[in-house]
């Protein structure tokens, strides 16, 4: 019988070069594809996002877990699509307009990937309309805006208003974050969540598109 | 000890500045525009903001260079884009038109906004941008180096050591943000591990700068005491910034700032000024409390 567990220690590890071997290995065993993701590999992401709120792992354990599971994920996202599986969501990131600061956006991108999700990174300084725009043209249900200033939060006001505008508020989540953005400002200005750091909006991401948390 | 940092420290604590980015704005900057900038379009008001800190008591200013290496420049109009050694260069003049004799003029280096780990840049691309930068301002005068606001140690010791190319005495400034206790960068390091990769890489003054606030900094700077015989250089922020009406308020007052000063002192600060959310007002605060108890 296969032995899937090392895989969890290897994405927990970041060990991408292991964590690739194993999930090649599991899936030429005859291993569901979507049991080596959901059983192994998203428990994996999830326990690193914890640590990484408990302040055990920082921002290169982050990076390093994601990239294993990114690279495993690889081999098995073909067969999912064969299979007709989806994945859990399709999320538009971007920092706001004004604001070129990337570190923070890249990192939700990386776990967000890493948990699953399709990601449409439309990098930095991005219009409400670039938002609106790609929403529509990707069927995004997800919407994750990134800002580093005080100065270019208003911005974020501005996006939701003009999903507001377009008709298509009810058509996708939105959820913020950045260091100067708090839970009260992101209640102000109608956005459906608040994550105080990258591993955080997986959570959100799940919650709000019914996922298994 | 560099001579200039020698004689600088002489007399005890040296009293440095405050933020630039909100004396712009105040004076016009708007939101999303690059300060930098300011120095081709705007010297005026930049001197004006230099000035203010000399008046208030700095001897040690820096200048609005924080973001003019090529690598974030890149991101801008282009207009300016390439114009590298232009903006350094003018920085420097500018700062020292309001230091004349009475200040020294520290250049500013900050972070090229990119991660070395995700493969945004590579070393080499890093390096050669900063010591392009750190000879320009080199050029142009300044009296020393300053690279700030680093959240990468990696980031900070390739800065460091192109900095180091100049001859000049170099300041090498850790964000410690991170972490249970607010005592870890961005990357995780602590500020025990960074003093002997910033000391290895050739850096004659050690510190943090921004962070979440001025009761931080002296447990941040009574670790560094103890891991490095350095000079010490802390640049706190004037609290946590909040958004109010649209406008940017730290709510930490200059009397409540400068209460820390003793405490900073003894801990083994020898440069102290303030980071985000600091004036002329704060500086005049940390230069009564240093005033004060030297008495």
């Amino acid at each position: 019988m296969q032995d899937v567990k090392p895989l969890y220690e290897a994405v927990l590890r970041g060990d991408a070069a292991a964590a690739r071997a194993i999930t090649e290995q599991a899936l030429a065993a005859g291993i569901e594809p979507i049991r080596v993701v959901n059983d192994y590999m998203v428990p994996a992401m999830d326990e690193v996002g914890r640590r990484f709120e408990c302040n055990e792992y920082f921002v290169p354990e982050l990076l390093l877990a994601a990239r294993a599971m990114k690279g495993a994920l690889e081999l098995v996202r073909p067969l999912l699509v064969k299979s007709g599986i989806k994945p859990l969501g399709k999320v538009v990131v971007g920092t706001v307009r004004g604001d070129l600061h990337d570190i923070g956006k890249n990192l939700v991108s990386a776990m967000l990937e890493g948990g699953g999700f399709e990601v449409i990174d439309l990098g930095v300084n991005v219009s409400p309309e670039k938002f609106i725009e790609a929403v529509k043209s990707k069927n995004a249900n997800i919407v994750a805006l990134s800002a580093l200033l005080t100065t270019t939060m208003p911005a974020m006001k501005l996006t939701i208003d003009a999903f507001k505008t377009a008709g298509m508020r009810d058509q996708v989540k939105i959820f913020v974050g950045g260091a100067p953005v708090t839970q009260k400002f992101a209640d102000d200005i109608g956005a459906d969540g608040y994550s105080e750091n990258a591993p955080g909006v997986v959570g959100l991401a799940k919650l709000h598109t019914g996922a298994a948390a | 000890m560099h001579p200039l940092l020698a004689d600088l420290l002489a007399h005890g604590p040296v009293v440095t500045d405050g933020a630039w980015g909100t004396q712009l704005q105040a004076r016009g900057l708007a939101v999303g525009e690059f300060p930098d900038a300011w120095n081709l379009t705007h010297p005026g008001s930049v001197e004006e903001v230099a000035r203010g800190y000399v008046e208030a008591g700095s001897r040690v200013i820096l200048t609005n260079t924080f973001g003019a290496n090529r690598i974030r420049l890149a991101e801008q109009d282009s207009a300016i884009a390439g114009r590298v050694a232009e903006i350094n260069r003018c920085g420097v003049e500018i700062s020292r038109r309001a230091t004349g004799a009475c200040a020294k003029v520290f250049a500013s280096i900050g972070p090229t906004g990119k991660l070395l780990m995700s493969g945004d840049v590579t070393p080499d691309e890093m390096s050669a941008a900063f010591t392009e930068q750190a000879q320009a301002l080199a050029a142009a005068g300044a009296d020393a180096l300053v690279v700030e606001s680093m959240c990468d140690i990696e980031e900070a010791k390739l800065a460091v050591a192109a900095a180091k190319t100049t001859g000049l005495p170099v300041v090498a400034s850790m964000v410690y943000d991170h972490g249970k206790n607010h005592d870890r960068t961005m990357m995780g390091t602590t500020p025990e591990q960074d003093a002997v990769s910033l000391a290895e890489a050739g850096a004659d003054v050690i510190g943090a700068n921004c962070g979440r606030g001025i009761a931080d900094f002296v447990t941040v700077c009574r670790r560094l005491r103890a891991a490095t015989g350095l000079p010490l250089w802390m640049k706190a922020n004037a609290g946590l910034p909040e958004l109010v009406q649209d406008r940017t308020v730290y709510r930490t007052t200059p009397e409540e700032f400068a209460k820390h000063v003793p405490a900073l002192v003894a801990a083994g600060a020898g440069f102290i000024g303030g980071c985000c959310g600091t004036s002329p007002g704060f500086i005049r605060a940390v230069a009564a409390g240093l005033a004060d108890s030297s008495q």
